[in-house]
């Protein structure tokens, strides 16, 4: 008898035979992974000064790289609620900044549609140093000239582990794959 | 099921048509969320019901990660211990034989005070400093340039806004929003947090405003030759009503023009339990925001 070449049963996702891919995990995890890092302020760190990288925020940017078209145009909305209920932030902040940020990529990958390490890395620390720097403008307190230097190293700490997130990223996509459906 | 990687519609009007209705949605959210932010920043507090209740939902997550984090310190304190048990011990014993010396004089200073009071008819108010409640900081804005803690007591242990959070070694901030088993605290840190202080020494009253990076800047009210010095402890001073008169908030670390630059001296990330007191003067805080009778009638004749 005829053996069947190894990888018609099988890939990186699992087996193939009567297994299929589960919606909510192939939908859910993007969405349920930004929220767990939107609420990384009620980890027990009681910093006296930003200290911790936007971690919702990079999140989305990683989520949003990898996988475009994942996570609709609209996901700013939801997604910068549950930030702006934990982050400490104006309420809306996040709401306006993940929109806009959506937008902002989407016209971004119509005129730069090919991809590499180096440019997303690039475009997203362009994005990390905006939202920093806004939403410091916007946290209803007085800016004054002292401030800027304490948001170099958050600054800092962000745009070094957006790399490392991506990577994070791409190994929940291959969760996020798994084929755990039985069906026949 | 991977998600369709060519983000062009090409001739497909359906496709067009989802494309364009997702930048709508996304322009309309972008919008929502600027009107939101302005209106937040115009009235502060309009939202807060909504942020506590969320705080009020995610806050077993919070309770677990502080345990954790006192019992870990201890874990590591106790091995350190262990490393220099001997000198410590002489230092201490050496230590306790003069703190004894300084109880028994507090304790005099704390007699002759009680007999000055009565001398003055002052009566000490029942139940002045008692605590309302205890809880601990169950997390922080690590990543906004604001400087909020969240604690974990509310509405349902008698917290209400405004109310002073201290720990044993000092002031923290007070509460600016209740939930029903959360609240938020203003840290002093915040750059909005201002507090009226005096120099425990004497009556060089100034105030204590945050610098968002742990540190507070103490302006003096009386500008002059500057008699601050390197260590001086400041205390609040009782001034404008809310917090209680001899809580430490601050040494100076660096003088400058017009005060000094002072170190928080309870740091609220070392911190295990805090407790809530009660506002200090409640009357005096509800009298200042009643309107005067002059204001109160202009406003009746407009």
């Amino acid at each position: 008898m005829e053996r069947l070449n190894a990888s018609a049963r099988r890939d990186q996702f699992g087996s193939k035979l009567n297994r299929d891919h589960s919606p909510v995990l192939a939908f859910g995890i993007p969405w349920l992974t930004i929220i767990l890092a939107s609420m990384v302020p009620l980890l027990p760190v009681i910093a006296p000064a930003p200290i911790l990288p936007p971690l919702g925020y990079i999140a989305l940017l990683a989520w949003r790289m990898a996988r475009p078209g994942l996570l609709p145009l609209w996901a700013g909305v939801p997604l910068g609620l549950v930030d702006d209920l934990y982050s400490g932030q104006p309420f809306g902040c996040a709401i306006f900044l993940f929109s806009a940020t959506m937008i902002a990529i989407e016209l971004i990958e119509m005129r730069f549609p090919w991809r590499g390490f180096w440019q997303d890395w690039a475009v997203a620390s362009a994005f990390i140093v905006a939202y920093i720097g806004l939403t410091a403008l916007f946290s209803g307190a007085p800016l004054s000239a002292n401030q800027l230097p304490l948001l170099l190293p958050q600054l800092g700490l962000s745009i070094l582990l957006f790399p490392m997130i991506a990577r994070l990223v791409t190994a929940l996509d291959n969760l996020r794959l798994k084929r755990v459906r039985r069906f026949g | 099921m991977a998600p369709p990687t060519a983000q062009r519609t090409g001739s497909n009007k359906r496709a067009q048509l989802g494309r364009f209705a997702g930048f709508a949605f996304a322009t309309l959210g972008a919008l929502l969320g600027a009107l939101l932010l302005v209106i937040s920043l115009w009235r502060p507090e309009t939202f807060n019901g909504l942020r506590s209740m969320a705080t009020d939902a995610a806050s077993p997550v919070g309770q677990a990660g502080a345990t954790g984090r006192t019992g870990s310190r201890s874990f590591f304190e106790a091995i350190a211990g262990y490393y220099d048990a001997g000198s410590r011990n002489a230092e201490l014993e050496r230590e306790l034989e003069i703190a004894r010396v300084q109880a028994s004089e507090m304790a005099a200073l704390e007699q002759e005070n009680a007999r000055l009071r009565a001398v003055l008819g002052l009566v000490e108010s029942e139940g002045e400093s008692r605590p309302v409640a205890t809880g601990r900081l169950i997390g922080s804005s690590s990543t906004s340039t604001r400087r909020f803690g969240y604690l974990s007591a509310g509405t349902r242990d008698g917290v209400r806004v405004g109310m002073p959070v201290t720990s044993p070694m000092g002031l923290v901030g007070r509460v600016l929003e209740v939930g029903r088993s959360t609240s938020r605290v203003l840290l002093l840190t915040d750059s909005e947090s201002i507090v009226p202080v005096r120099r425990a020494t004497d009556d060089v009253v100034a105030f204590a405003e945050g610098r968002a990076d742990g540190s507070l800047r103490i302006r003096l009210i009386n500008l002059g030759i500057n008699p601050l010095e390197e260590g001086d402890i400041f205390v609040t001073s009782g001034a404008g009503g809310l917090y209680r008169p001899g809580v430490a908030v601050a040494m100076v670390t660096q003088i400058t023009d017009d005060g000094a630059i002072g170190q928080l001296l309870s740091n609220p990330a070392a911190t295990d339990f805090v407790v809530v007191e009660p506002i200090f003067e409640q009357d005096l805080l509800e009298m200042a925001r009643t309107p005067t009778l002059a204001e109160q009638r202009a406003e009746d004749e407009e």
